[in-house]
């Protein structure tokens, strides 16, 4: 959908409202996908879809309707529907009036390579990990190719109007061995369809699988880790929650302090770490705005290890006399400049984690939170990797985790699950693994 | 997909594939999602311009599965849905969001020279439906391998034209939104008489399908399913802000009505989960150690759930999905079925997609099939697994040792038009002793245990061996009696160790459905919702540890 079709369709929208306030979200798009599993390929398909969502206000009234019917009967159903409920709806004591005209920076985040990619090609990108693994013969591929194009767009009848088309191309991959007892994931993530390397993605997966058969046990207890990127995106994304300012300044969050405040200006992780969101640094090439149709920048969360900023909604900043900062959609840590190579070089013992799994928070206050390792987990000796090792169940939190960091190295961009987060590998020590699991 | 949730309330939906959200289960939280009609928008009005007149729906879904076996295909079916959510949340005394969602589409699936295809669009004309029918089969045709093996089908059944509908007494879109509001309000505000209660977030969330499909074996089924659910989070604060906890998840999911609503009588529950959060900031921190673990139906439902329904879903157990969801301990299916010893002898675990009111109850699946009841786990031993129409020839051998024939469970299901059908968990219960005891029998005959009430924390690794739970509500009991209320708690456990430990169970005067509102699978992620009966049972000996520590 062009910029011209999609502020056209918001404004037929607009000229249907009769309430106070009125706000519309569109997407459109389309997703195609090639899923395989057992070294064939298992189900595939595409789906073509628009969504409009229409935020509807009465002074404090407010409800929101969606709908994917853009005929004119269609919308207008759905524009009394959302009027309806948001008379009907008891007034919101935090309703704030829509925002007027913005500014956006332009993020290019749309690539021609991948907004057309066929059912051929997607099937032979697939058949690159397929042939590879078929040809070992004692090994099953399992993975996932998904493509996107579709763009997002928001408007009011204040004057605002935002549009973002964007592309993405995601590629995981899990090779077992045919014994079942390795296994090995690597993914890769982009926007742009000629930056995926399917072979070397796949000879990574198939490297790490060979490398973790027949895994030993390890008695679990506490650690020196090294974690991939997958693996530290995995728990420092569940840190972003805890950032919300309402939340720490209520007493109920990992930065609240004990007594009233926040934990803001301290020290809250080692020194190295930097947290910060920006949708237009080259690894994420994000949207440049958020819901509520804010711009985003270049946000700094924490600095040096220090607490710089905590996250504002509109209202609670308003409430709180500072600046909202917008509801940021990618997270990167930034890091040094080591490899992972280099760390596991520089490492005398240690847990080599690839990812994890089934992640779930066990104390909030702490941002304490369980799972475990999965599809490639090695002992490091001396500088090398020197045997796989059993999964293990972990209690640990990423707060805990920054502060005993001994080395980070350069952040990627991830994919999968964790697209938007951009993540280094790290060493940390005393990591708290808890239990042993049989699972391979 | 990084969430950073201070923003606004309107969670909007990005396109497609960002709706395709691929989180496990969902804790309380509500989903962001959903729309609709309140008295003043009737249902049918509601439809009017959305859905073609039921005589067209039908003429398309014969046009596409027509389509495609005339371009080649040995099997096709066509699923035309209407799918609608509406949420409704509100913290302390406000509203937080009213969202109301509604969307349609047709999918169409084709099966080529044992190769699939699947194409789904929001475009319901006939133009609309031709090229997704040809998108179907372009992909059916572009992934067929040389020398791969073909797909093949059990059975199909020819229904004709029928029709299906859930349990619901009270359809949620009948009942204005003010009074749904108005009871979480008055709920709320009991909960804040508790004098360290200090937030309360509390939510309704209702689905209804309308759903049709047609395939080339001669069905042409229509069905309306509603689920009812209940988020619900009590928080109390320690006056210094030094500690704060949570009472949450009490209220089951249910593939029912707003009238399941009216019944759970929510004020009062809502004051009792306040008393029940501002004791637990003054529990006792649970001592690690070994216990016997009395876990009741709303909390060992979802043990069930993790431990076994996921182990025994045949895909998992062949490897489709062990690049997300990952596999299962129960393989390979010739070295487990009808020998492995899963539990203690009175563990009986069935499938089943015909409780009323149960949340993946449903009269006919995405396959055309009419699931039937069947024992995964019988007397301990594993003795079956999940099925659809793809899955079930590969277990031929099993059935034929049996004297059965090789059918389908009909566990086939899609979450939406526009993502393809596979095998979905059906309801899995533990099914009651035959001693009538019930909760307060176990209670006195354990010397050193602890009570585990509603789902709390859980995690599990990809092939469902090793796992960690905690509770919303824990007691302490010695010398048959419970002495008090206990934080911290979660107990590890191996699948086959947990259920072999497990040594007394409650009679079918203590059955309950516990259920989950949206369990995830498949790549892109779908949803599904499943219910899991069960008594309260007695498990011995586990290990417990305190998640308590701060450094």
């Amino acid at each position: 959908m062009t910029r011209d079709e999609a502020r056209a369709l918001i404004e037929r929208v607009v000229k249907l409202s009769k309430a106070d306030g009125v706000q519309v979200s569109l997407a459109a798009g389309d997703e195609k996908n090639i899923r395989f599993a057992d070294n064939r390929i298992t189900t595939s398909g595409t789906a073509s879809d628009v969504s409009v969502r229409i935020f509807s206000a009465f002074g404090k009234r407010h409800a929101v309707a969606s709908t994917n019917d853009i005929s004119d009967a269609g919308l207008e159903r759905s524009v009394r529907q959302s009027e309806t409920l948001a008379r009907l709806a008891p007034e919101d004591p935090e309703a704030l009036p829509l925002l007027g005209a913005q500014t956006y920076r332009d993020v290019r985040s749309h690539f021609a390579s991948s907004a057309n990619v066929s059912a051929e090609a997607r099937a032979r990108a697939a058949a690159i990990t397929l042939d590879a693994a078929k040809a070992a013969g004692d090994l099953k591929a399992a993975g996932l190719l998904v493509t996107t194009n579709g763009i997002d767009a928001l408007g009011n009848g204040s004057g605002l109007f935002a549009y973002h088309p964007s592309t993405t191309v995601d590629f995981t991959t899990t090779i077992r061995t045919a014994d079942g007892t390795g296994s090995g994931w690597a993914g890769a993530n982009h926007r742009d369809w000629s930056r995926i390397d399917f072979k070397a993605t796949s000879d990574r997966a198939i490297a790490k699988a060979r490398l973790s058969r027949n895994p030993t046990a390890i008695e679990p207890g506490r650690y020196t880790v090294i974690l991939e990127p997958q693996a530290v995106g995995d728990l420092v994304s569940l840190m972003a929650g805890a950032l919300d300012a309402r939340s720490a300044e209520e007493g109920r969050s990992a930065f609240s302090k004990p007594g009233g405040g926040t934990k803001l200006a301290e020290k809250i992780v080692d020194e190295r770490v930097s947290f910060v969101s920006d949708p237009a640094d080259a690894a994420i090439l994000s949207t440049p705005f958020d819901n509520d149709g804010q711009p985003l920048s270049r946000q700094v969360w924490v600095e040096n290890g220090v607490l710089k900023n905590l996250g504002y909604s509109r209202f609670w900043a308003q409430k709180q006399g500072k600046v909202a900062t917008g509801s940021p959609s990618s997270l990167k840590l930034e890091g040094g400049t080591e490899s992972l190579e280099d760390i596991i070089k520089s490492t005398q013992r240690g847990v080599l984690v690839t990812r994890f799994w089934y992640i779930r928070p066990v104390n909030q206050r702490t941002l304490l939170f369980t799972g475990l390792t999965r599809d490639g987990t090695f002992m490091v000796e001396d500088g090398k990797i020197s045997r796989p090792v059993k999964n293990m169940r972990f209690n640990e939190s990423p707060l805990f985790m920054l502060g005993k960091l001994e080395a980070i190295g350069r952040p990627v961009r991830l994919s999968g699950d964790s697209s938007g987060l951009v993540m280094p590998a790290i060493r940390v020590r005393d990591f708290a693994f808890t239990s042993l699991s049989d699972a391979v | 997909m990084l969430n950073i949730p201070w923003n606004s309330r309107d969670h909007k939906r990005s396109f497609v594939a960002m709706t395709k959200r691929r989180d496990f289960l969902k804790s309380g939280a509500v989903a962001a999602g959903a729309i609709v009609a309140s008295r003043l928008l009737r249902p049918a009005d509601a439809l009017a311009s959305l859905v073609p007149e039921s005589a067209d729906i039908e003429k398309l879904l014969l046009q596409a599965v027509d389509a495609m076996r005339s371009a080649g295909a040995s099997f096709a079916d066509a699923r035309i849905g209407r799918y609608r959510r509406q949420t409704i949340s509100t913290r302390e005394q406000q509203i937080v969001n009213v969202v109301d969602t509604d969307t349609i589409g047709i999918g169409v699936r084709a099966l080529v020279r044992g190769t699939w295809g699947f194409a789904g669009t929001r475009d319901l004309t006939p133009d609309g439906v031709s090229k997704a029918v040809r998108e179907a089969i372009a992909i059916a045709k572009a992934n067929r391998i040389p020398g791969a093996e073909p797909v093949a089908l059990a059975p199909g059944e020819k229904h004709g034209r029928v029709s299906w509908k859930s349990a619901y007494a009270t359809d949620p879109w009948d009942v204005a939104l003010e009074e749904k509001a108005q009871l979480l309000f008055k709920a709320n505000a009991e909960a804040l008489k508790v004098p360290s209660v200090r937030f309360v977030q509390g939510s309704m969330s209702f689905v209804k399908e309308e759903k049709h499909y047609a395939n080339t074996d001669g069905s042409i089924i229509s069905q309306t399913i509603i689920r009812s659910d209940l988020p619900y989070t009590v928080t109390a604060v320690a006056p210094d802000n030094s500690d704060s906890q949570s009472r949450g998840n009490g209220v089951q999911p249910m593939g029912r009505g707003y009238e399941y609503v009216l019944e759970q009588d929510l004020p009062t529950k809502a004051r009792y989960w306040g008393e029940q959060a501002a004791e637990k900031l003054k529990a006792k921190s649970v001592e690690a150690g070994v216990y016997d673990m009395i876990l009741t139906p709303s909390n060992l439902f979802l043990t069930i759930h993790e431990s076994l329904g996921h182990s025994t879903e045949l895909d998992r157990a062949l490897g489709h999905e062990a690049n997300m969801a990952g596999t299962s301990f129960l393989a390979p299916p010739r070295e487990k079925l009808g020998t492995f010893r899963v539990g203690s002898d009175i563990m009986n675990i069935q499938g089943d997609r015909s409780q009323p009111g149960a949340c993946a109850t449903i009269g006919y699946d995405d396959d055309g099939i009419k699931p039937d009841d069947f024992l995964l786990i019988k007397n301990g031993i594993f003795n079956d697994y999940q099925t659809t129409r793809e899955l079930a020839p590969t277990l031929d051998w099993w059935y034929k040792k049996q004297g059965r024939p090789t059918r389908s469970h009909g566990n086939c299901h899609a979450d939406s038009w526009n993502s393809v059908q596979f095998q979905r968990m059906p309801n899995v219960s533990l099914l009651p002793g035959d001693k009538d005891i019930g909760l307060n029998d176990i209670v006195a005959a354990t010397d050193k245990g602890i009570v585990m009430y509603s789902r709390g924390t859980y995690s599990i690794d990809q092939q469902r061996y090793n796992a960690q739970f905690g509770a919303q509500v824990c007691y302490e009991v010695r010398g048959g009696k419970i002495v008090g209320q206990l934080k911290d708690v979660a107990y590890q456990m191996r699948t086959p160790d947990f259920w072999g430990s497990m040594d007394m169970i409650g009679g079918k005067n203590s059955y309950e459905l516990g259920a989950t509102f949206s369990d995830g699978k498949g790549e892109p992620g779908q949803t599904s919702a499943v219910s899991h009966g069960c008594v309260p049972s007695r498990f011995k000996n586990l290990t417990v540890i305190n998640t308590g520590r701060t450094r």
